[in-house]
């Protein structure tokens, strides 16, 4: 084999540091630190700012607590507050005592696999949409009522119940929980694919502990430690949310968030002293719920260890109970979803619709044709929105990620803790400060501010999910194609990227879908005036037209996962002939 | 003009974790010939290949100096130091196809599509995979996979071969033939040659000085 002739030209190497090499990079980290951070801070000064009496564009100058004194005066305060904190932490607790049993009692069987795959694509449903469908289930004339109707109940007409908007907040707790499920379903199987757990659970098992039991012992401790900050997020979330509060929460009083909201927007502009007060106490109460939380977590620490060194066995008896009731709650909560998306489905293309009746009389593209047109403009605004502020989430992202490999600036543990910083302080205590920014400005509302707010919730999912499989590839192809004379920013596009192209569109289809979902950034940070399909469908909860909420809903779970199905898709037909990416 | 030392001269090379010396070399091998490093995992022979590369992770300290035909190539960027490496996996790119993993390290200096397709087809001749152009690198053998890899490294004119364990991933029969192509393909270019192995009959393969970690 004559492999001769290609040394000539060989002593002509190369200058040094070549030139062209991008300076901004090691910037990158502090710069997506800003981006993400940047307005939590400034946007919690905005608020603490009137909350202190202090806005001198409302003629507030003064500073002083006769702000607080003025919302403690407000009667439905200690209601309203006690029901933001009862929500939380029962969503919490439920979402997590689901996922924790499901993944104990089943993880490693044909069951669990199902399980797995029925929740992962709920994770892209938009909260609202899935609390609407959720809506559409449980009320009076919902669905599960028609199906009972009139042969189990005798109802021939809807019967007069509170079901949907309970003041106890259940049915807001169930419209949570359906959505938290599948987050922390997730989260728990990141960590356990770190925490190798089939040996620990084998050992345990030999040892003669009962699967569940066992679990719990060896698994659990390692696996919750890396939960916790999800954990943490989802507790949060569900102490402030505000969109799926408006459509499942009682009214009278609403949560502390929706109450703050509904001030903020008054028309009296000296509402907007106690509407900074009430978020800040906001966030105060979330901070309470992570300390009572934490001081659980302590507690049930302490009583594990006492629990393990007893050295029970577990019963299995027992044990097959919890599996199934876990599976049964799991499935519950996935056909909620389901079933609701299916219901929004229904309602969009309903005609005349009476109570016991389980489907339509007629099916129709009338609803379709009539709101058709006005989708246009909350459609275009919803994928600009989201485009923008994924790509921007996404370049950040890349940037970080490539500076780390470049300049080994490798994050500490503590920049996960900055990543999650967004997902923990409540929405409302700081996107309340941005009204203070609109009012000192006089800037109110428009696009750009809006894309900048998603940003900040965009960002971190982006990166939780792009940063593994990036860490994970293979740094030896990287040697390889420097050593063929391919310099970084070669290397960079065309190597990195493409072969990175599955993680990459999943990373921007998280980041779409959670710039969809968001209601309060762009309701607050848009004054109201940019319109996307979550505004839009959830200013329709009051008017309980179900056959308008039914398109606006389905449009915005549409949106929401239309990427998902391409970052499943595109990767399979651009690398139709690439066995090694096609399903890596 | 002085004529420059041709081959690669690790000059005083040591490597530090830590403070801790991991590995010391100081040697020149000659074009076409091969120095095989041996030593159990761990003994640092992968790093050594790093430092040679360029690619040594921040947390070692190099010291000496590495001079390639003369060039002191210590302080250069990866791509600039016409070194090149064979690893125990193949490490083609996945997503592109066999002609395009070798149009790859082919240098720019061959312009013209039809000029470089023409050089590619021809390389592809020179390992026996003529025909293999547009084939889906995933769907080759394990040999012909290792030779596409040696060839892409070839087209990329490296003025010295790395071999990271190379060929311990190949079975008995192959393993002597992909073996006898690499040395006898470095010889014929008059290519100094490192390999480092924990395989003693890589080491006689090659023909060369040993040198134990």
């Amino acid at each position: 084999m004559g492999l001769g002739g290609m040394r000539e030209a060989s002593l002509q190497r190369t200058g040094p540091l070549a030139p062209w090499r991008i300076r901004l990079l090691p910037w990158a980290p502090a710069l997506t630190m800003a981006a993400m951070l940047g307005p939590v801070l400034a946007g919690l000064l905005g608020t603490l700012a009137p909350a202190l009496g202090y806005m001198p564009a409302l003629g507030g100058t003064g500073v002083g607590t006769a702000v607080f004194a003025d919302l403690l005066a407000w009667p439905g305060l200690a209601r309203a507050a006690t029901l933001s904190a009862v929500v939380g932490l029962g969503a919490t607790a439920l979402s997590l005592a689901i996922v924790v049993l499901i993944v104990a009692g089943w993880s490693g069987t044909r069951t669990f696999a199902a399980v797995e795959r029925a929740l992962s694509p709920l994770l892209s449903v938009p909260h609202a949409a899935a609390a609407f469908g959720l809506a559409f289930l449980i009320a009076p004339s919902g669905w599960i009522a028609r199906a009972l109707s009139p042969w189990a109940t005798g109802w021939e007409q809807p019967p007069d119940l509170l079901i949907v908007q309970d003041p106890a907040g259940l049915s807001l707790i169930l419209g949570l929980v359906s959505k938290e499920v599948p987050f922390l379903m997730l989260m728990t199987l990141a960590a356990m694919t770190q925490a190798r757990p089939a040996q620990s659970l084998t050992t345990a098992r030999a040892l003669g502990y009962a699967r569940v039991n066992g679990w719990f012992k060896t698994v659990f401790p390692a696996v919750y430690r890396q939960i916790r900050l999800p954990v943490y997020a989802v507790l949060a979330y569900s102490m402030s949310v505000v969109d799926v509060a408006i459509i499942l929460g009682p009214n009278t009083p609403p949560p502390l968030s929706v109450q703050v909201v509904k001030w903020m927007n008054d028309p009296d502009l000296a509402l907007r002293f106690r509407a900074a007060a009430g978020a800040l106490l906001q966030l105060g109460l979330v901070a309470a719920g992570l300390g009572l939380w934490r001081t659980l977590e302590v507690a049930a620490a302490f009583a594990g260890c006492r629990w393990t060194l007893r050295g029970g066995r577990g019963n299995r008896v027992a044990e097959a109970g919890l599996r199934l009731a876990a599976l049964a709650l799991a499935g519950v909560s996935a056909l909620a979803v389901f079933a609701g998306l299916a219901g929004l489905l229904v309602w969009s293309f309903a005609g005349l619709w009476q109570f016991p009746d389980l489907l339509p009389q007629d099916l129709s593209l009338r609803n379709w044709d009539r709101h058709g047109p006005r989708l246009a403009a909350p459609v275009a605004e919803t994928l600009l929105i989201g485009g923008l502020s994924t790509a921007i989430a996404l370049l950040l992202t890349i940037s970080c990620l490539e500076a780390e490999h470049r300049h080994g600036l490798r994050p500490g543990s503590r920049s996960l803790w900055l990543l999650y910083l967004p997902l923990i302080v409540p929405q409302v205590a700081f996107l309340a400060g941005f009204q203070t920014f609109a009012l000192l400005s006089g800037l109110d509302g428009g696009r750009v501010p809006v894309v900048l707010a998603h940003v900040v919730f965009v960002l971190p999912y982006v990166f939780l999910s792009l940063s593994e499989p990036w860490r994970a590839w293979d740094v030896r192809q990287d040697t390889v194609a420097r050593a063929l004379g391919a310099g970084p920013d070669r290397v960079l596009w065309t190597v990195r990227l493409p072969m990175l192209l599955r993680p990459l569109l999943t990373a921007a289809a998280v980041g779409f879908a959670v710039s969809v979902g968001q209601y309060l950034p762009t309701l607050l940070v848009g004054a109201g005036r940019v319109r996307t399909l979550t505004t839009e469908a959830v200013a329709l909860a009051s008017g309980g037209d179900r056959r308008v909420i039914g398109v606006y809903a389905l449009m915005q779970a549409l949106a929401a996962l239309a990427p998902y199905l391409l970052a499943i898709f595109l990767p399979r037909l651009l690398w139709r002939n690439r066995t090694g990416l096609r399903d890596g | 003009m002085v004529e420059a030392e041709r081959g690669l001269r690790l000059e005083g090379v040591a490597i530090a974790l830590g403070g801790q010396r991991l590995v010391a070399l100081d040697t020149l091998i000659r074009p076409g010939e091969t120095l095989t490093v041996m030593g159990p995992s761990g003994s640092g022979k992968s790093t050594l290949l790093a430092a040679i590369t360029g690619t040594l992770a921040p947390a070692f300290t190099l010291s000496g100096r590495v001079r390639l035909d003369g060039v002191d190539i210590t302080h250069m960027p990866t791509e600039a130091r016409r070194v090149g490496i064979l690893f125990q996996d193949e490490l083609l790119f996945p997503h592109l196809s066999v002609g395009g993993n070798l149009a790859f390290g082919l240098r720019p200096h061959v312009r013209g599509r039809a000029e470089r397709r023409a050089r590619i087809e021809e390389a592809l001749e020179a390992i026996g995979l003529a025909g293999f152009f547009d084939r889906d690198p995933a769907t080759l053998s394990g040999g012909q996979r290792a030779r596409v890899a040696l060839m892409r490294m070839l087209l990329s004119e490296p003025c010295a071969l790395l071999l990271d364990e190379a060929f311990s991933k190949l079975d008995a029969t192959l393993r002597g033939q992909i073996r006898e192509l690499v040395f006898d393909t470095a010889r014929d270019q008059g290519l100094p040659v490192l390999q480092v192995t924990h395989d003693i009959s890589d080491a006689e393969a090659a023909q060369g000085r040993q040198h134990l970690l």
